[in-house]
């Protein structure tokens, strides 16, 4: 960050007076009243709904202490849920980010239809969510699945024993993991695109001379200087799994019997669809803890980006 | 690299690579393409093969779409919703960025990081309290209640990239405007803001595709099909029963998403540069 001398005695000095005191304030106050009611003024609110005993039909703010999240943590359906957030934003982390390293080290490359391949790849990425995932509903169709189809053809499926890719516990998770890794991959391609494009080519040439092999030049070269916005791509990814609930709530509503239900989806079923806000807000709030962590993640690679 | 993926395989290996990764990347847009264009019989029909039409590509879907759903209102509603939204972005985050920009010292920057982060509080956790917000304020069910709440999310990622921008801008251009005699309001408007008119622009492509991606708030806010944003439209009300709608449900997202694609290709750099806070010189 540039620092100009404010300090230095020049006959403007009235007006930059005026500028950081008056002006500066006044300029940045809007964003920050904006953020502040809508943003963290709710947060206290689900925090404050998370210990009463507010629902849609019966608005009280009787206050209940940690009932609600005690409640929710002896559901099975709730300890289910996060076992399956978890499988969520782990599985779609590491195929995006495989993909995405693969894509990018492709992409990196001089050949002909590049611009056009890049354009394709960030596709899924560039999309409205929900119309994206609405084509994946109609490619996982129980009888006209386009993807059955070709496993039918290639005669690796039996036409009778057809997988109902959104009506079998264990597929359901596979097809939703897979659509939203689908989805994280262009943002993990674009990101290490960016990192390997920083990577100065003489350090490489450098290396080379000396002897560093592909592996080498792969791993003790180019992944330190990409780390700290690997990191970075790494962090929002995982905030955008872990508390996505478009793809889960587009594809299988959850289903079935909760094997892909995830804290938002869950949420939503429990907040808005059977109107109890209180253990709608409980279970939300679970999401915090691991959004801090994230936060002071991100905060520390930022800082050590400015030394 | 390359000269590696010779050694193995040649560049057969590596276009099959491409393709593979192109195809995974980008089936699902032509599928989404090709049965918009199919009759029902070719579409329903479990024995011809899926990839090509058998029967002569057919209007009638986008004729239905058009004339007998809500479709035309649901991309107006997504198109005023969008523009309310670049509009109140615009008024909040220009002088936030600059104010940030110009700011003395470290504070500045631990303000712009703590605004930036709110991009990171995700919908999951606000939509229960919002919901509630949005109701005593009158606006369940109604699209303003978007165009409320969705500058939450666009105000900041905005301010970060907009802060980002006027730091580049050089301080000495304003300080002759206001030697010259301008308010430092004025120096902003007249000097600082014509210079910034390629970053106004990402930032209203930004907001506006970000409004467009954006789901949650609205599942959670409006249940009205009048009042629905095409996102939520398409994906919640073509879909009824038993019936097959295919055609028009593909064609509907596909129209929808022509334009946000071709919008974030072109600013795909720029925002990569603002996630990472410009991690990459």
């Amino acid at each position: 960050m540039t620092t100009i001398a404010f300090d230095a005695p020049r006959p403007k000095t009235r007006f930059l007076l005026d500028r950081a005191e008056l002006v500066g304030p006044l300029f940045i106050a809007p964003a920050i009243i904006y953020v502040f009611v809508l943003v963290a003024l709710p947060f206290c609110l689900a925090i404050y709904y998370s210990v009463s005993a507010y629902t849609i039909f019966d608005p009280n703010y009787r206050f209940v202490g940690l009932k609600n999240f005690v409640d929710v943590t002896h559901s099975e359906i709730f300890r289910r849920t996060l076992v399956n957030t978890l499988v969520f934003t782990i599985g779609a982390q590491i195929i995006g980010l495989l993909l995405g390293k693969i894509g990018a080290m492709l992409l990196m490359q001089e050949f002909h239809g590049r611009g056009i391949a890049r354009a394709l790849v960030v596709l899924p990425w560039a999309v409205p969510i929900s119309l994206a995932t609405i084509a994946w509903l109609w490619m996982f169709d129980s009888l006209y699945s386009v993807i059955n189809w070709t496993l039918i053809a290639a005669g690796l499926i039996d036409a009778a024993n057809r997988p109902q890719w959104l009506g079998q516990e264990d597929l359901a998770m596979i097809a939703v993991v897979v659509v939203h890794a689908w989805r994280l991959f262009p943002f993990g391609v674009v990101i290490f695109l960016a990192g390997f494009t920083s990577v100065p080519q003489d350090v490489l040439d450098a290396a080379t001379v000396d002897g560093a092999g592909f592996w080498r030049r792969n791993y003790q070269i180019i992944l330190p200087i990409i780390a700290p916005i690997v990191l970075i791509a790494l962090i929002f990814g995982t905030v955008f799994t872990f508390t996505d609930l478009s793809v889960v709530y587009l594809l299988t509503k959850g289903g079935p019997i909760n094997s892909t239900q995830v804290l938002g989806t869950y949420a939503f079923q429990v907040g808005i669809l059977s109107g109890d806000v209180a253990h709608g807000a409980a279970i939300c709030l679970f999401l915090f803890p691991f959004l801090l962590i994230a936060v002071i993640l991100l905060l520390r690679s930022l800082r050590r980006r400015e030394i | 690299m390359l000269r590696l993926a010779k050694k193995l395989g040649g560049e057969a290996a590596f276009y099959a690579a491409v393709i593979t990764l192109v195809v995974f990347a980008a089936f699902p847009f032509y599928w989404m393409l090709i049965t918009t264009f199919k009759a029902d019989g070719d579409l329903y029909n479990l024995k011809s093969t899926p990839y090509w039409f058998n029967t002569a590509p057919t209007l009638e879907h986008i004729k239905y779409l058009f004339s007998d759903t809500l479709f035309v209102q649901w991309l107006m509603n997504s198109a005023l919703i969008g523009l309310c939204v670049v509009a109140i972005t615009l008024l909040v985050a220009l002088p936030a960025g600059y104010s940030l920009a110009r700011m003395p010292g470290r504070g500045a920057e631990t303000l712009g990081i703590g605004i930036f982060l709110t991009y990171l509080v995700p919908p999951t956790l606000l939509f229960l309290p919002l919901s509630r917000v949005v109701t005593q304020l009158g606006l369940q069910d109604s699209l303003w209640s978007l165009v409320v709440i969705y500058p939450t999310f666009t105000i900041p990622f905005c301010t970060w990239l907009l802060m980002g921008f006027f730091k580049s801008v050089p301080r000495e251009i304003e300080e002759a405007a206001i030697v010259d005699g301008c308010t430092v309001m004025g120096a902003f408007v007249k000097t600082v803001l014509p210079l910034s008119l390629p970053a106004i622009l990402t930032v209203v492509i930004f907001a506006f595709t970000l409004t467009m991606q954006e789901f949650v708030y609205a599942l959670t806010f409006i249940s009205s099909s009048e009042e629905k944003p095409v996102t939520l439209g398409v994906a919640t009300d073509l879909i009824r029963g038993d019936v097959f709608y295919w055609g028009e449900l593909m064609g509907a997202a596909l129209i929808a998403s022509i334009p946000v694609a071709i919008a974030y290709n072109l600013f795909l750099d720029r925002f990569i540069g603002g996630i990472t806070g410009g991690a990459v010189k």
